[in-house]
């Protein structure tokens, strides 16, 4: 039910995990986007003919050994690993974006929160790069986004020379930041390197963040701002699609 | 045989519950403890007739992909009788 999009073409994949939690919000969000969106389960070997992945949120095989470890051996991340390598986009939110640091699509690794609490809560975020497709849709000159958090897990982890190339590359999308934009230490939840909550790939094809911008898409629930990212997302793949025609 | 694999987190990585386990011990009176690190331990039972050399090859690259993250974890493998 978008006005500026009234023929959805755009075709985004959910993987669905057993575990997964926030399939279904993904699923609501991509609609709300309009485009379209569709599950795919995760013995599935192949894709299908889809635009753009989304790897959801929740506790992927009940985050046995490490969260994401075993969804990332998983038949349907074998399809999302060639994907990405085709150079297709890939969007990781929280469990999601654990899966693909543990899948080797991104950098670095998410560890329990410094202060050993799960972390239910609206975050601010300042974002870094605003070149890239997962963060083009965003204001510039705009307030930071509210998006909310909820996991345990979520404090990133890189090594030094890991960082500078992130750093570098202008691969940080995200930091965690106070109301008025600033990068402190108070405004970061989980102790991540750096106040990071979403980074991209070198080639900014793949993204993770542990903020849920799939939960950020109704007003009444607190939130739209999930919406720059995720239209954006879509724009670009638009975009793309015309360039390419 | 028995494959034993202990896993610690990385001495540059945050390791929250350790500290909490050193303050612990620490209030509770023992003296001496100057850090704690928490990892996992993993047994493995191997099939009868495994041989040592070729199941800590495989289990040392299965630790390298999976059982382990060499990005935030350090690994120890034994093989035991």
């Amino acid at each position: 039910m978008s006005p500026g999009n009234p023929t959805p073409t755009m075709r985004l994949a959910i993987l669905q995990f057993p575990a997964s939690n926030c399939d279904q919000d993904c699923v609501h969000a991509v609609r709300a986007m309009g485009a379209r969106a569709r599950m795919v389960w995760h013995k599935e070997t192949s894709l299908g003919d889809v635009d753009a992945v989304i790897v959801p949120g929740g506790f992927s095989y009940g985050d046995a050994l490490r969260c994401g470890a075993i969804a990332r051996f998983s038949p349907v991340m074998q399809a999302v690993i060639r994907f990405a390598e085709a150079g297709g986009l890939v969007l990781g939110i929280c469990n999601g974006f654990q899966i693909l640091c543990e899948a080797g699509l991104l950098p670095g690794a998410l560890i329990r929160n410094r202060d050993l609490r799960f972390h239910c809560e609206q975050v601010f975020l300042k974002t870094a790069n605003f070149d890239t497709p997962f963060t083009s849709g965003i204001a510039r000159d705009g307030a930071p986004l509210r998006i909310p958090i909820a996991h345990g897990e979520g404090c990133y982890f890189a090594d030094a020379p890991t960082l500078e190339r992130l750093e570098a590359g202008r691969q940080i999308l995200w930091q965690y930041c106070d109301a008025t934009g600033a990068v402190t230490e108070a405004a970061n939840p989980n102790g991540s390197v750096r106040n990071i909550a979403g980074i991209a790939n070198e080639r900014f094809n793949v993204a993770g963040l542990m903020p849920h911008p799939d939960r950020a898409v109704e007003g009444l629930l607190g939130s739209e701002d999930g919406r720059a990212i995720l239209s954006g997302m879509i724009a670009s793949l638009e975009s793309r699609q015309k360039a390419a025609a | 045989m028995k494959a034993k694999l202990v896993i610690t987190p990385k001495k540059a990585v945050l390791d929250p519950q350790g500290k909490t386990v050193a303050n612990a011990l620490e209030h509770m009176g023992y003296a001496g403890v100057a850090g704690v690190r928490m990892g996992k331990y993993i047994e493995i039972d191997l099939a009868p007739g495994t041989k040592a050399a070729e199941a800590e090859q495989a289990l040392n690259e299965a630790a390298r992909r999976f059982l382990s993250n060499p990005v935030i974890e350090d690994y120890r493998l034994e093989i035991v009788e």
